[in-house]
């Protein structure tokens, strides 16, 4: 009898809590947002893959006669070996003649290639550090100074100066764009460090005699893997902005390796004229970000709901 | 006062449900009455849906439950079918409500003046001085010394006790014909919870005014209910008044409730033999000392000289207000936190002090039960897993630590199958019951169990304390047992000591303390202890 | 009060510190001899020279440190050699564009995204309520630039309501002023107000699951002061903040935005430093830039305590 009784008294509870616990990643693949997200990003993964057989030509190839065409034009190329061949440039082409839909494509593979990089390796020193910070009491004054005095220079400014010290390349870019976004990350970690390592389950895992590696692997680091998949997805996009933005001044990735800011920045000059060197490569970043950042919203609403309640 | 026409009428109400919940209604077909000056308490334990009613007649129920049949008729007028507008006129000007954490009720930005002066501002066309006379006076009317101050202040700057009388200020200012209060002394120390229930019936006396009290506490009943309704999954068990549902329940379930709540007068155990001691503390102190620069350091004595001694096969309790410094005391035995004066020995091992790689050998003798269900395992692991940490820590083959978990499982009446599930397919009881079998798997010495059946419902906190206490004669274990409760320290400790601001004001047998306290503090707590003067009766229960 | 003040000036010790640390061992980063960093391409060997005796380059690093780091708390941030001045000289130069689009930046984020997200929040789950999430979505993802080029290309070249770039002076001609204004502001405002508009929502959203609020509604009060009274007042401690921290936003936008638009502000020096690695300019202008942005956050630290009686301490 009393047992019934237990059982139903509590059933409210479980009812909720196993409602919250299904398995989140089948929830998050079923995300529309995370659907539509991942699609976009899936044709774009594919269009910087298959780049060379989507119709492009030789994304560096200068032609001083085919020079700022409008979309449309049909091109004749002349190779070396003296034979020829027409193309159509369906973006128009730059002022040295390069095709733009070819550089636009192999863009592509610049924005990904920075995107991925910045987020894991900014996820990788932020979650060491976080670790550290969060569990060595002596040690976290000073780290989170350094983090403090590192996020009191605005992220893009802390970018150009790191970009303006190593000069331009892709892993140049690369790191200076990360450099800014670590210490967010290892706030993130330091935190849920700080407020699970209170919990009871934790507590209880320390007077049972488990050794601080277990606790940190077993009972801690778990809970950091939904927040940081989340805050990664926003970093990427973040980071896909700032190498454009970065390329776009002039200071990012070398003009002849073909990236949307690189496009954009040369399109700057003729603008009012020829408008197509900064629409199309600006629709295709504005198209990536949009993709991870409506990807990233939707995991955040699966994986980490109690931060979707704050943000 | 029975024949007079009700305030409230509550007619055949059933509330639906979202979809996907464990039950179709969170209450259904419950039908009751409140009268001019009668306080009708609401009494179940979690999920009985006794705070749904009170959110439905006050119309301020959540967006997924929807009511789906029946009447609330408030001095006749149905307010199931009163419009928005119409609710909100009715709202503190004839039924108002009280809520149960006085903490967060009130809104931390705006003066308790300003936020009772509201009430006046929505509600009649006083102007600002009569506005103010009538808050001063109320503020007076609910015992608030100096009203003018707390008119000014904050509610951050008041104690728990006092915006729970902000509250019933507010609620009562212009009068209204019904009080609903939702366990409003839950949260509160218990020398508090006697003073607000008594201005409570005092108020209510005074107006006539019907309240509808809701509890789960029958401690609090017989303190303070004329009729009692007891419910159950949402449907009204039985009703009738106080002296006949707590003497002579007619439901099965009622009975049990009833046979549940712990005796405060102490069970008979026998006198201390003379035993081996497990653990002895000297002098236990912890100091926090917070850094400033720039003002003078400041430092909280949490616990001051606490010397205990607990034998094997005793259960020694620590009972105390919240901030009394009973649960820095377990957390410094355990070695959770780092005590700051004194000695602790376990054994003949003075552990206070040793080094933390020391200290490890040791962690296995103190094991400790914590007081929330839903967080003390972790979500990610299974219940075996959790289980078997500990003697594998220790050395122990994966393979005969599941032996033993098998074992421990059935010590704590629970099916040793389910060690591969996870925490979340347990009830509340049942998580507490795996958290003692975790202790246990250390086979440890001494057991603290902090607040541990304080988060459970009375029928299922019964069968822990049964638990425990079978546990501790089996194994001859030493426990030390944390609560606020009395009745709960008085069913389990052979010795009691009852702190307050960090020191141990009395410290004997149970029976000796709670038959005869000598500290004054330990007297009004006692007296303060709702329902001390009413024996609840242990029904057969079949 | 005053001592929670005081503290808060303490506080920002330390990092202004660390800024200034990495600002300095910035230049012995680069590979390459510091004193010919600085001088730029086409000096001299006196030139050079002069410099490293300037700079005590021969002296231990943490000498060096304080040299540098006194001369700048003098306001000496030495001499750009590309532009042939004083960087003091430069800065103040550049200040007016910069701090003039700041202004109306901010100005026209703040007052269009409170009330955005504050509807938001009001009408949870509404067609408004998510329009307002898929426009502050689609505010951080596309780039500043794009916008600005859009914009000018809309509204400027098309319909030709705007100047296309450039900036006059607020005291040579205020209308012209204000016209060369509009679209960089907005340019400019976009992210900053998907920003704010969104945690407005949220942190507007969360008060209104607070107990308080439902203790305000059954006083009987009406939804629109629960809100405006209740609600809004309890959420302005993180709209500020997010205000404060998105200013780091703004000083970024800045550099695209200036570029954009032909001002010739900060943030168009900015670049121009850097792709003629005139260092002494970039480390000022870096420097300046962090200190502003530690002082804006500063000042809505301390003004938590005009909105959160609790916040004392």
């Amino acid at each position: 009898m009393t047992a019934i009784i237990e059982e139903a008294v509590d059933s409210a509870a479980i009812a909720s809590a196993s409602s919250k616990r299904k398995p989140l990643w089948q929830l998050a693949i079923r995300n529309p947002a995370v659907i539509f997200g991942g699609a976009i990003l899936l044709i774009m993964v594919a269009i910087a893959v298959l780049a060379p057989f989507l119709g492009t030509v030789d994304p560096t190839r200068i032609d001083p006669a085919a020079r700022n065409k409008k979309p449309g034009t049909e091109i004749t190329y002349r190779l070396d070996n003296g034979t020829s061949f027409k193309h159509e440039a369906y973006m128009g082409t730059d002022t040295l003649g390069r095709d733009v839909y070819s550089r636009v494509l192999y863009g592509t593979r610049v924005s990904l290639i920075v995107g991925i990089s910045v987020a894991v390796l900014a996820l990788a020193f932020g979650l060491v550090i976080g670790m550290v910070s969060g569990y060595i009491r002596w040690l976290d004054g000073i780290i989170m100074r350094i983090m403090d005095g590192l996020m009191a220079i605005p992220g893009i400014l802390l970018a150009i100066a790191l970009v303006s010290i190593w000069r331009a390349g892709l892993i140049t870019v690369i790191f200076a764009i990360v450099v800014p976004e670590v210490p967010r990350v290892v706030r993130l970690v330091r935190s849920i460090v700080l407020t699970v390592r209170e919990e009871p389950y934790v507590e209880g895992a320390i007077s049972v005699g488990t050794p601080t590696w277990t606790l940190m692997f077993r009972h801690i680091l778990p809970n950091t893997i939904a927040p940081l998949i989340v805050q990664g997805t926003f970093t990427a996009a973040a980071a896909i902005i700032t190498e454009a933005i970065l390329s776009f001044l002039g200071i990012g990735i070398p003009p002849e390796t073909p990236s949307w800011g690189n496009i954009m920045s040369e399109g700057r000059t003729l603008f009012r004229i020829f408008p197509h060197n900064i629409l199309y490569p600006g629709i295709f970043l504005a198209l990536a970000v949009l993709a991870i950042n409506v990807m990233g919203d939707g995991l955040r609403d699966t994986l980490d709901p109690k931060m979707s309640k704050k943000v | 006062m029975s024949d007079q026409k009700p305030v409230l009428e509550v007619k055949n109400l059933s509330v639906a449900l979202p979809q996907g919940g464990d039950r179709l209604h969170a209450v259904e077909k419950v039908s009751f009455t409140v009268k001019p000056g009668e306080i009708v308490c609401l009494v179940g334990e979690s999920g009985s849906g006794k705070s749904v009613i009170a959110f439905t007649i006050m119309g301020l129920l959540a967006k997924a439950l929807k009511p789906v049949s029946g009447e609330i008729l408030l001095q006749g007028e149905n307010v199931l079918a009163a419009n928005e507008a119409r609710l909100r006129e009715l709202r503190c000007t004839r039924m108002s409500m009280i809520f149960q954490e006085p903490m967060t009720a009130l809104n931390p930005v705006m003066t308790c003046g300003e936020q009772i002066d509201e009430v006046l501002r929505t509600h009649t066309k006083l102007d600002t001085t009569q506005r103010k006379t009538k808050i001063i006076g109320i503020l007076t009317r609910v015992k608030l010394p100096e009203p003018e101050r707390i008119y000014a202040s904050f509610p951050h700057q008041l104690s728990g006790g006092q915006r729970q009388r902000i509250m019933i200020a507010m609620a009562l200012v212009l009068d209204p014909v019904l009080l609903i209060a939702d366990e409003p002394t839950t949260a509160l120390d218990v020398t508090t919870q006697a003073e607000i229930l008594k201005l409570v019936a005092e108020l209510q006396e005074g107006q006539g005014t019907g309240v509808l009290f809701i509890t789960h506490d029958f401690g609090v009943v017989a303190e303070i209910a004329h009729r009692v309704a007891v419910l159950r999954w949402g449907e009204l068990v039985e009703m009738g008044p106080t002296e006949q549902i707590l003497s002579r329940p007619q439901q099965p379930y009622t009975r049990m409730l009833i046979s549940s709540v712990p005796s405060i007068h102490p069970a008979h155990r026998g006198v201390r033999l003379e035993k081996e001691t497990v653990l002895r503390t000297e002098k236990l102190g912890k100091t926090y000392a917070g850094k400033s620069f720039f003002q003078k350091a400041r430092v909280v004595k949490a616990a001051v000289d606490v010397d205990l001694d607990i034998r094997r096969g005793e259960t020694l309790g620590i009972v105390g207000e919240s901030g009394s410094g009973k649960s820095t005391v377990a957390r410094c035995i355990a070695r959770l936190i780092d005590p700051t004066e004194g000695k602790v020995f376990l054994g003949k091992t003075e552990i206070a002090t040793i080094s933390p790689s020391k200290l490890r050998p040791h962690r296995r003798k103190v094991q400790i039960v914590f007081q929330d269900p839903y967080r003390s395992l972790n979500p990610r692991i299974t219940v075996g897993d959790s289980i078997i940490e500990g003697p594998m820590n220790f050395g122990l083959k994966r393979g005969e630590a599941l032996a033993r978990a098998r074992k421990l499982m059935e010590t704590v009446q629970l099916d040793p199958n389910a060690l591969d599930r996870y925490p979340h397919q347990f009830s509340g009881g049942q998580r507490q019951r795996i958290c003692i079998a975790r202790a246990l798997a250390m086979e440890p010495e001494l057991l603290i169990a902090d607040e541990a059946v304080s988060a459970l419902d009375v029928s299922v906190q019964k069968q822990v304390l049964g638990l425990l206490d079978e546990i501790r004669q089996r194994l001859n274990l030493a426990v030390l047992f944390i609560t606020h409760d009395l009745r709960v320290a008085a069913q389990i400790c052979d010795f009691v000591a009852v702190m307050s601001q960090g020191r141990v004001v009395e410290y004997g047998a149970a029976e000796q303390v709670f038959g005869a306290p000598k500290h004054d503090y330990t007297k009004s707590l006692f007296a303060a202890a709702p329902g001390r003067d009413w024996e609840f009766g242990k029904f057969a229960t079949a | 009060m005053i001592d929670f003040i005081a503290r808060r000036l303490v506080a920002i010790i330390p990092v202004l510190a660390v800024v200034a640390v990495f600002v300095f061992l910035m230049l012995r980063l680069t590979p390459g001899d510091p004193a010919a960093v600085i001088a730029g391409d086409n000096a001299t060997s006196e030139q050079i020279d002069l410099i490293r005796a300037k700079l005590g380059l021969d002296l231990p690093i943490w000498q060096q440190f304080f040299i540098w780091i006194s001369d700048i708390l003098r306001g000496n941030f030495g001499e750009s050699f590309f532009f042939k001045k004083t960087v003091t000289e430069l800065i103040a130069q550049r200040l007016e564009p910069t701090l003039a689009l700041s202004i109306c930046t901010l100005i026209v984020a703040v007052t269009t995204a409170v009330p955005l997200g504050v509807i938001a929040a009001y009408r949870h789950g509404s067609l408004l309520d998510r329009v307002v999430m898929g426009f502050s979505v689609m505010g951080f993802s596309l780039p500043t630039f794009v916008i600005g080029y859009c914009l000018i290309y809309i509204f400027a070249i098309d319909l030709g309501w705007l100047p296309v770039q450039g900036y006059t002076r607020i005291g040579a001609d205020f209308g012209g002023f204000i016209e060369h204004m509009i679209l960089p502001s907005i340019t400019l405002g976009i992210i900053y107000v998907a920003l704010i508009a969104r945690i407005t929502r949220a942190s507007v959203l969360e008060v209104l699951n607070e107990d308080y609020i439902r203790t305000a509604r059954a006083k009987g009060l009406s939804n629109r002061v629960v809100l405006m009274r209740h609600a809004l007042r309890n959420a302005a401690v993180p709209i500020l903040t997010v205000i404060g921290i998105g200013i780091a936003l703004l000083i970024g936008g800045a550099v695209v935005t200036e570029t954009v638009y032909g001002l010739p502000g900060l943030g168009r020096l900015t670049v121009e430093a850097v792709l003629s690695r005139d260092f002494p300019t970039i480390q000022a202008v870096i420097l300046m830039f962090s200190v502003v942005y530690v002082v804006i956050n500063l000042l809505i630290d301390i003004s938590y305590t005009l909105f959160d009686p609790r916040i004392r301490y």
